[in-house]
């Protein structure tokens, strides 16, 4: 069995970099409002998943070895990475399912005002 | 001025409360013949707003469900552009009582406060909840205390008195899905006077809450979010030398929405 491999401490740093600008980014947007919290938290809760799991190389290197990757630890911060991308967009496709719900809704209602207006 | 010279409304935001509405709205009748009543029917698809209607409310009824936010700022921004002087919230569920409003409307008629807050917490108003919840609701006066620099001790509460300064406000920014952190964040930084008066609550008699579980951890959660990026905004302009619209009497212009906030130079 081969030894555990161990993170490069350049991919950290670069990894950790990354993943801060996603939490600033994210945040600058919820600051000048053009991102509602409610949309926000998933991506926050994925920035910060992302920072501490690139910082914190041992608890990577550890989490690896449960899951079984042993050959390049940093592999674990794809999987999470992709993991909560396909979260965001699953969040996204409800969300997009309600809006166009609630569209129709509106459009019929405006409708049913218009013929009432026109009526009287 | 006393409170009977000025045109005063009753805003209720009410989500299927078929069982509780027509009580409340009968209440505040009784309390104050002249007060306006206006039921915002947030997607109730339950009687809620015929009730409301045959109790002898004006019923604004949205076609989906808002949140308890949206609903209250429907109710704000109908209060203002009817150019109506006092507006009162008064939630649906029976749990905020009539016959308190007197101490609630007070400070406002006086002119001492632009919004005045009914807190379960100024003094030993008896208010009983389970242990979490009131935790909850401390830690977010603390928090709310810190950032306004003025102390508050109920956060949460949605049984307010509004003047038409806070009404303007409100009708055209008002927090999404629970308002009343934020509002009160936000009125203290538009140097707008907030005062809170000790007020008794009572218990929901019919149906639940629609604050769960998982539901108090997302608030719990979005709310703090929320106040801290607000540490990081600019601090806003008052009110007195930006006014966006006029002083609204009846058919005045719809409050346009604030500019978003851009990256500050």
């Amino acid at each position: 069995m081969i030894a555990d491999s161990q993170t490069p401490l350049k991919v950290s740093i670069a990894a950790t970099a990354a993943s801060l600008v996603l939490v600033l980014v994210v945040f600058e947007l919820i600051r000048s409002r053009r991102l509602r919290e409610r949309y926000a938290l998933l991506w926050l809760l994925t920035g910060l998943v992302l920072v501490v799991l690139s910082a914190w190389r041992g608890g990577l290197n550890t989490i690896a070895a449960w899951l079984g990757v042993r050959g390049y630890p940093p592999a674990v911060l794809f999987a999470v990475g992709l993991l909560f991308v396909i979260l965001v967009l699953l969040h996204y496709s409800t969300v997009i399912s309600r809006l166009s719900d609630q569209n129709v809704i509106l459009a019929q209602r405006l409708a049913l005002l218009e013929a009432k207006l026109r009526d009287d | 001025m006393s409170a009977e010279e000025l045109r005063r409304i009753a805003v209720v935001p009410a989500y299927n409360e078929e069982r509780n509405i027509a009580r409340v709205v009968a209440e505040l009748k009784e309390h104050d013949p002249g007060l306006v009543i206006v039921v915002v029917s947030d997607g109730s698809y339950d009687r809620t707003g015929e009730v409301a209607r045959a109790a002898g409310a004006k019923v604004l009824q949205l076609p989906f469900n808002l949140g308890i936010g949206g609903a209250v700022q429907t109710g704000f921004r109908y209060a203002w552009e009817n150019g109506y002087d006092l507006a009162v919230r008064c939630d649906g569920d029976g749990q905020h009582i009539p016959a308190e409003l007197p101490k609630v409307v007070a400070p406002v008629v006086a002119g001492d406060a632009d919004i005045a807050i009914g807190s379960r917490f100024v003094a030993d108003g008896g208010y009983r909840s389970s242990a979490t919840r009131r935790l909850g609701i401390r830690l977010l006066a603390l928090v709310v205390s810190a950032i306004a620099r003025q102390r508050v001790t109920d956060a949460t509460s949605g049984f307010q008195a509004l003047n038409r300064r806070a009404l303007e406000l409100f009708a055209a920014d008002y927090p999404h899905d629970y308002p009343e952190v934020e509002g009160m964040v936000m009125t203290i930084k538009h140097r707008l006077r907030l005062v809170e008066v000790p007020v008794e609550m009572r218990e929901r008699e019919h149906g639940r809450s629609s604050i769960t579980a998982l539901r108090s951890i997302y608030y719990m959660v979005k709310v703090l979010t929320a106040l801290f990026v607000g540490l990081f905004r600019r601090r806003v302009v008052p009110l007195e030398t930006s006014r966006r619209f006029d002083g609204g009497s009846q058919g005045a212009e719809a409050p346009a929405l604030p500019a978003p906030e851009r990256r500050s130079a």
